[in-house]
Parts: C-alpha cells; structure tokens; sequence
C-alpha cells in the first residue's frame, strides 16, 4: 500500500521537477526516478517470487469500481526484467542523448514520456482491473508514441510513430472490445470476471475471447501478421527507445497472453495450437525478412519478431501441455518461453546499444556503408558479437538455454502423442531448426559486414570508440548473458514460481519442477563449462607454441591479384544473394538499375528495396482503397463557405424531421435488437 | 570414454584413407595414409601470417573452431558406452556447438575482407542452415521410435524391438554421411580439390589461415569426419558385444572413407546453385524415417 503511493509520489516529483532543470540535470532526475522506482517496484513483488502473492484493493472510482492490485510470481518475473532494461537503458541513454543538447524543449519531453512509459509497464503488470488496465495501456502507447517520434523533424520518423499510433490503438479498440464483452456479461471490470464467466460458458466462448485478447496483445508484441508498425518504429526511435521497446514494451504484449492464458478457462489445446501456428509463422517471417534487411536497426526490429516467435512457441507448448495434462510439457514450454523473454531483453537491448554506438560513431545505419568498425570500435564489436551468438542460439550463452527447454518440450510432447500431434511437433522442431540456422545467417552477415572486413566508405568525421562509461551498462547486461548461459539452474529457480502458477500443478502428481529442471540442465551446464574449459585449453596450447614461432603480418591473400580494394568486398547483399534468389517466393523486393552502357558507359547504379509482402497485402492495399473510396467523396469537402452551410441546413432538418418518423425507426432498432 | 578414444583413432586415418583411394583410384600411389597427420604435425612448427586487415575475431577462430569440435565429440557415445558427457536433449547441443564453430569460421572468413572468402562463408551459412533440419529431424525419429531424447539411449534402444529398424539405420547412414559430407565441404556439394577459389565453399574460407591455426583448422576437419562416422556406426552396433563392436567401429569407418573417396574420384560436383536445394532434399530424406518409425510403433492409425 505504502509502496504504490511512493512509487506515484516519485513519478509527479520527477515529472514536475523535469522542466525546471539544465539539460544535464534532466537525465540525472529521470536516472534516479528510474532507479528509486525500480527498487520500490522489485522490493514489492520479491515476495511474490518466493510464493507470497502480494493482493489489495485500492479504493477506486465511481466509473471503475474497485481496483484490485494483485502482484503473483508472474508479474514480479516481468517486473524485475523490465526493471533491469529501464535502469540499463536509461544510463545508456544519459550520454547516448549529449548528440542532442542543443534541444531543450525536446529533450524534456522525450525524458517525462521516458518516465510515463516506464511507470505505466510496472502498472500494467500488476493491476486487476480492466479499466484501469485499458488506462495505463493508453498511456504506455502515447508516451511509446512520444519517444519514438524524438526526431519529429524527420518525415520518415514521423511517418513510423504515426503508423505505430494507429495500430496500437487498434490494439486498444480490440482490447476494449473484449473486456466489455465481459463487463456487459458479468457486470465486473475485475479480471476474475473473465475467469468466472469464462468458466460457466462453453468452450467456444471461451475460445473466443481467448482470440480476441489475443489479436490485441498480438499488435503489441509482433505476431505476424500484426508485426507492421514494428520495423518502422523501432529504427526510428532513438537506440535507447529502440532498445527498451524492443526489450520490455513489446513483452508486454506477452504478459497480456500470459495473463489471459491464466485467467481464461477454456479448452488449452486449441489455444496453444493457435499460439504455435502463429509463432511458427511470426519466426519464420520475422527471420526471413531481417536477413535482406540493408539497415540494421531494421534488421533487429525484424529478429525481434522472430524472437516473439521463439516466447510463442514455448508458451504454445506450455498450453498444449496443460490442455492435455502433461504436466512436465507444460512447465518446459513455459520456463522456456519465459526464461526466452528475459533472454531476448536482455541480447536485443544490448544489440539495439551497440547499433546506437554505431550510429553515434558513424551517423549511419545503413549496412552496405560500414565496415572494419572492430579496429576503431573493439568494445562496442566485442559485446555485439556476444549478443550476435546469444541471439543465434548458440552456446555457452543463454539464448541456447532458452531453446533448449524448448526442444526439449517438443520432445517431451512427441512421446505419447497421436498422429496429428506428432505432425505438429516435427513442423514445429523444423521451424525452429530454421529459425537457428537462418538467425546465424543473419548475424553473421551484421557483425561480419558491419565490424569486420575494410571499411567501405571514408567519413569525414573521426569515428571513435563511445565512451567507457556508456559501454558500462552494455557491460552489465553482456554479464547477464554470459552468466544464464553458464549457470542457468539460478534464473530456474528464480521461475519455478511462475512455472507453478501457470502449470497449477496439483499436489503430488508430478515431480517436483524445480528438480525436474535440475536434471534436465545440470549437465547441459557441465557441457557449456566442459565447452569453455576446452576452448580455454586449446588457447593456452596456441599461446605456448605461438610464443616459440615467427608472426608476420601481410595483406590478405588476394588470390593473385596484387591490387584489391575495399569496393571489391563482399557485400551483405552479396554475402544473402543466394539466399534472396532461393526465398524469393516470399520475399518482395524491387529494384532500381542502370547498367553501364557503350564504351566509355556514364555512371550505372543499382539500388535495391525489402518491403514486407504481408504489409503489402494486409495493410497498404485495403488502406488504398479506402483511401480511393474516401476519394470519391472529396466534393463534400470543396472549400466554399455556402456550401458547409447548406450542410448545417441539411443536418438540422434531418433532425427535426426524426419525431415524423419515430415508428419505424422503432421498428428498425427493434429489428436490430433481435438480430 | 570408450568411443572418445576410438574416434580420435579413427580421425588419424580418415582423411588419410580418402586420399589414399582417390590417388589409387587415379592410378597413382598416393602418400601415406598418415600423410594428413604429418601434415597438421608440420604445420604446428610453422610461423604464421595474419592479413592485415584482421582482427582479434580472426586469431580466436580457428581455436573454437576446434574446441566446438572436440566438444561435440564428447557427447557421441559407442554402443553400451556413454559418451563423456551424455544427458536427454544431447543431440541439440550437439548440432548446437558445431554451429558456434561454424558462426566463429564464417566470422574469420569475413574478417580478412576478401571477396572469395566472403562467398565462401555465404555459402557456408546457406549449406549449413539447410542441412541441420535433416539431422534434428532424423534424431526426433529415432527418439520417438526409441522413447529417449540422449545420443546413448536411443542408440543402445534402436533395435530392440525389430529389425526393420535397420532399414531405417540405412536411410539414416545416408542423411548422416549427406551431413558430414556438408559439415566438411566435400564433394557432392563441395570440392576441395579444385583450382578455382570461386568454386570454392570451405577451402576458400581458409585462405589466409596459415601456420599452428591452419592445423587446428585441419585436426577439427579430420576429427568431424570421424565423429560422423562414429554416429553411422552406432545405427548399427546397438548393444553388440565390444569384441564385435570395435572391429566393426573401425570397418565401418574404412569402409565410409572408401566410399567417400570413391565418390570423389568419379563423380562431379553438383552445381553451386543447385546445392542448397539438394540439402533440402535430405530433410525429405530424414522425413521418410520419421514415417517409417511412425510405421514401426504404429502410430499410423
């Protein structure tokens, strides 16, 4: 109770003091909000993690009833990731942020929006009433709209926070959709309304309403094909938003799901074929188009997408096996996809920092024009090649952890199972091979192209390393990376509360989670330590017999040809062509070309463009026509003053002619009633 | 423990058999079957050149290649014997720690900033990405047919029940050597003996490795084939007492460099375009097993 009045207490202390203060003061003042914050957020859920769900009723208002604040095992999971984001992201950002000091104004808004959204992620996780609930999601969508947008005076910028608005706030209208179907039904806005309504109807009600918070929380976390706004959003943002959205804001969306799948009593199967279906789907996409992507923040957007693939499969899982009554199925699938939200936090954030880096250093984002960046820049490569191989799956680090409760899920799940079932697992095992072995593609070519090689264009500024104490917090969550890779059963423990409550094991049916899990990675971890152990000894071998012989250095072996220069590498196009010509069927690109031509040819170019053929046909089409729709209609709009006032006319007859007709507009409501 | 030690015998004389059938086989004596082990043994005395355009990412490479290597050849078992490490849901990180070997030799091709070398770690990245479906799927089989998720269990358990099972070891030998064949830039999807770098996958990715980090590159080369070997072995060998296992161990293993040698003396390399399709086509390949097994414990009702 104290806690949630500190805690709103420090967000209007840090709002209000915000305009008052010097640019560098500004960042300081959100830092501390942020932390202080954080620690009254975690100090309140820590007894959630070990068992004690932590519940009160806050006296509400008129319109929304009682709220009640509920904060179990679940929400304190997502609270302490997106604690941990927040504070690293924010530090990141109080020098990532000195490029822009000359704007005051906008700095201060971006800061109060940065605070805004923050505190509206930790209220989300813990309220239980859907109003308010609908409140904080509204905020966390604005104040994400107004960080994003810190470049307003790019179009393009403008462009992506605008298209990220519009569907998020779709979002919201299906949201809002579904929690007044349950209001009207029940007359609650508690969430334990959708439980009791949900359990006192059919399935197919159920399902339904599964379906619809679904789709809602699906726009906000990335599904395919709701993904649209996120490769706009997240290049545009600054690498500080980019990070965080990526990271905590698009889990939220998760959360939802997870929320709903707690709170829904329906038939689990069907849901969690419906959330694998399109998780399958979501990575295979996501993955796909970020491979051919020329920018790399774009190209992460992408692998974020797939990555909300890798969750939805392991949470799919998770429902498949509670739905029917496998108990060790369900508790693999969720502690990997939850153990996979925290993962993917914590190596997209640290990828989106090190794109931020670049993009300080070099003022571009744009693939093709990088290059041997590790020379001027080896802290910055060094902590992005870790969380290239996290990303990828690979050990010793953690995301292969993730992926292999995962697998082993599937694996559990292929026991026992029919026919059907078993056509499920293997396309599911199939996708998510892909996945791996198209996400190594992927970041082989960012971090090979990127900091490796020659660089491929000169810049007229010194591109330099950032300094010490902006890599600081990369540092702290390449730490994490490396630590849940080697010593995961930690993290497991810490999500044997979650896993129970989502599992609902019942009592002494089931081995113990926490011992399963035990059995399962105890030697998993003894391999990745066996992994580093031989690595380490293969080294000091190098070491001695380097120690005796001659080093020389030379240019690279150019294969006889004695003049090579840095135009003639390879490029990321070049590096994906055999890929792009096999996946073409699901790709679009277009291409802008100009040959050389005659004997003495001109300048030639060649340019190429990704666009998204879901976008196309999910969004652009239907919008073009409805825009040519609207278009017919224009002469309404004609600019001439009579004319608006013939309108005025039209409309107040209209009305004043309605109590004429009153009979069989009776007629005509009653009709609708009935249908 | 057993098979660690068996497959570090065979790697000495893997590579050396292919040579040595693909020297007959063109009517020439051909070196020693050693020779690739003097080899390695020559180059670890050697100085080294690094290209200048390198990094840290270049030096390291070689040395994970290796120990990705070594380390997958801990978890591969021999019949009754576990291997060093063995655990359920082995096999994932199997495939999963040679692809951190494969990420660190594709980083190191694109590190020297070479034209060839970067088309070789293209094709490298499609190839393997393309191959792995094959072998997830195939273990998934012999795990559904067996009930077991370790390398050990599944294949001490393979046979227990029929003997149709063995139908499906030799469909299974097929993908697994197709794997190998992949894993280490052979022929039919690659040729390590060609002139041409633009021809190239694997050789051409090594251009500039020279000295002690080309032998380790090398040694994690033999040790690979013989790791895939060994797993064809155990298909077969099940529960086979050791004064029958062994011998058969190493006759299997003379008789897949046999055949790879073969292969290389007489037939062409596929065209490079047309490759990754065909390394889809194992996942086909490695979805018959997974019918068959389907098959053999009757869940095709």
């Amino acid at each position: 109770m104290n806690q949630i009045n500190v805690f709103v207490a420090i967000i209007v202390i840090t709002l209000v003091l915000l305009p008052f203060l010097k640019v560098k003061w500004k960042g300081i003042v959100v830092f501390t909000g942020i932390v202080l914050n954080a620690v009254v957020s975690t100090s309140f859920v820590i007894p959630a993690l070990a068992g004690q769900t932590v519940e009160f009723i806050l006296k509400g208002s008129l319109v929304t009833g009682d709220v009640r604040i509920l904060a179990d095992a679940i929400s304190a999971w997502f609270i302490l990731i997106i604690n941990f984001i927040f504070i690293t992201g924010t530090f990141y950002a109080l020098f990532y942020m000195k490029m822009y000091k000359e704007q005051k104004n906008n700095i201060s808004l971006h800061s109060a929006a940065f605070v805004l959204l923050y505190s509206a992620l930790i209220i989300l996780c813990v309220v239980q009433n859907s109003l308010v609930f609908l409140i904080a999601w509204e905020i966390m969508a604005v104040s994400a709209f107004v960080a994003v947008i810190f470049e307003h005076e790019k179009m393009a910028t403008l462009n992506a926070g605008i298209n990220y608005l519009i569907q998020s706030h779709v979002s919201i209208v299906i949201l809002m959709f579904g929690f007044i179907w349950v209001a009207i039904k029940t007359g609650s806005y508690d969430f334990q309304a959708i439980t009791s309504y949900t359990s006192q109807n059919t399935n197919a009600v159920g399902l339904l309403l599964f379906l619809t918070f679904f789709i809602g929380f699906a726009i906000k976390a990335g599904f395919v094909p709701f993904h649209t706004w996120l490769p706009y959003a997240h290049p545009a943002a600054p690498s500080h938003v980019s990070g965080v959205m990526s990271g905590v804001m698009i889990k939220i969306g998760i959360f939802g799901i997870i929320r709903m799948i707690s709170l829904i009593k329906a038939d689990y199967y069907t849901i969690g074929l419906v959330i694998l279906v399109f998780s399958i789907i979501s990575g295979l996409y996501g993955v796909m188009l970020a491979i051919v992507q020329h920018n790399l923040k774009r190209l992460l957007a992408y692998h974020s997408i797939e990555n909300i693939g890798i969750i939805g499969m392991g949470i799919g899982t998770g429902c498949i096996g509670l739905g029917t009554n496998n108990y060790m199925l369900a508790s693999l699938g969720f502690a990997g996809g939850l153990l996979h939200v925290w993962n993917h936090a914590l190596f997209k954030s640290l990828l989106f920092f090190t794109a931020g880096n670049v993009y300080q250093a070099t003022h571009t984002l744009s693939i093709e024009h990088l290059g041997g960046l590790i020379k001027k820049m080896p802290q910055t490569a060094l902590l992005f090649l870790i969380a290239a191989i996290a990303i990828s799956g690979i050990p010793p680090f953690n995301g292969f952890i993730s992926e292999f409760l995962i697998y082993s899920g599937f694996y559990v799940w292929m026991q026992n199972s029919l026919l059907g079932q078993l056509m499920a697992v293997i396309f599911s095992v199939l996708a998510l091979v892909l996945i791996g072995g198209l996400a190594m593609l992927c970041f082989t070519k960012a971090f090979g192209i990127v900091f490796l090689g020659s660089p491929r264009q000169t810049f007229h500024h010194e591109v330099k390393e950032v300094s010490f104490l902006q890599l600081l917090p990369l540092y702290f969550i390449a730490f994490f990376i490396v630590v849940i890779g080697v010593f995961p059963q930690f993290f497991l423990n810490v999500l044997s509360q979650p896993v129970h409550l989502l599992v609902n094991i019942p009592q002494g049916t089931s081995p113990d989670f926490q011992i399963k899990i035990h059995e399962t990675l105890q030697p998993v971890s003894f391999a990745v330590w066996g992994l580093i152990v031989i690595i380490g000894v293969v080294f000091g071998l190098r070491k001695i017999v380097q120690s005796r012989i001659i080093s020389t250095t030379g240019p690279t072996w150019g294969c006889g040809y004695v003049a090579p220069n840095q135009k003639q590498q390879y490029t990321a196009s070049s590096f994906v062509r055999s890929y792009s010509k096999l996946f073409k069927p699901f790709l679009l690109t277009s291409k802008n070309q100009k040959e050389p031509e005659g004997i003495f040819p001109a300048e030639s170019d060649y340019e190429t463009h990704i666009h998204d053929r879901i976008e196309k046909y999910l969004i652009d089409i239907p919008i073009s026509g409805y825009k040519w729709l609207l278009g017919r209609f224009v002469f309404l709009q004609n600019g001439k003053l009579q004319f608006y006032i013939a309108y005025g006319i039209i409309f107040i007859t209209l009305i004043a002619i309605v109590p004429i007709f009153y009979e069989q507009i009776m007629v005509f409501i009653e009709f609708i009633k009935q249908l | 423990m057993l098979s660690l030690i068996l497959i570090i015998i065979a790697s000495t004389f893997f590579t050396g058999i292919i040579i040595r059938v693909k020297s007959l086989a063109s009517g020439r004596k051909g070196p020693g079957i050693f020779q690739p082990l003097k080899d390695v043994a020559r180059l670890f005395k050697k100085g080294v050149v690094y290209s200048e355009t390198t990094s840290f990412v270049f030096k390291i490479a070689p040395t994970i290649y290796l120990a990705s290597v070594v380390m997958a050849m801990l978890v591969v078992p021999f019949g009754q014997s576990k291997g060093l490490i063995s655990f359920n849901g082995d096999f994932i990180f199997f495939a999963y720690v040679l692809a951190l070997g494969k990420f660190f030799s594709i980083i190191s091709a694109l590190d020297t900033g070479s034209s060839f070398e970067g088309m070789g770690a293209s094709r490298e990245a499609l190839y393997s990405m393309f191959a792995e479906p094959a072998f997830f799927i195939l273990m998934g089989s012999l795990a559904l047919l067996t009930g077991y998720t370790s390398f050990h269990e599944m294949f001490a358990a393979l046979h227990i029940g029929s003997y149709i099972t063995y139908a499906l070891g030799i469909l299974g030998t097929f993908v697994l050597m197709m794997v190998a064949m992949i894993e280490n830039s052979r022929m039919p999807i690659d040729d390590p003996k060609t002139h041409l770098e633009l021809t190239m996958v694997h050789e051409v990715m090594i251009l500039d490795n020279s000295g002690f980090d080309l032998g380790l590159i090398f040694t994690a080369g033999y040790l690979k084939f013989a790791i895939y070997g060994a797993l064809v072995v155990n298909l077969f060998i099940g529960l086979f007492p050791y004064q029958f296992a062994i011998p058969m161990f190493f006759v299997i293993q003379v008789v897949l460099a046999t055949g790879v040698g073969l292969i290389e003396s007489f037939m062409a390399r596929f065209r490079m375009s047309h490759n990754a399709q065909f390394i889809f086509v194992l996942t086909s390949v490695s979805l018959l097993i997974f019918f068959g097994a389907l098959l053999i414990i009757g869940k095709f009702v």
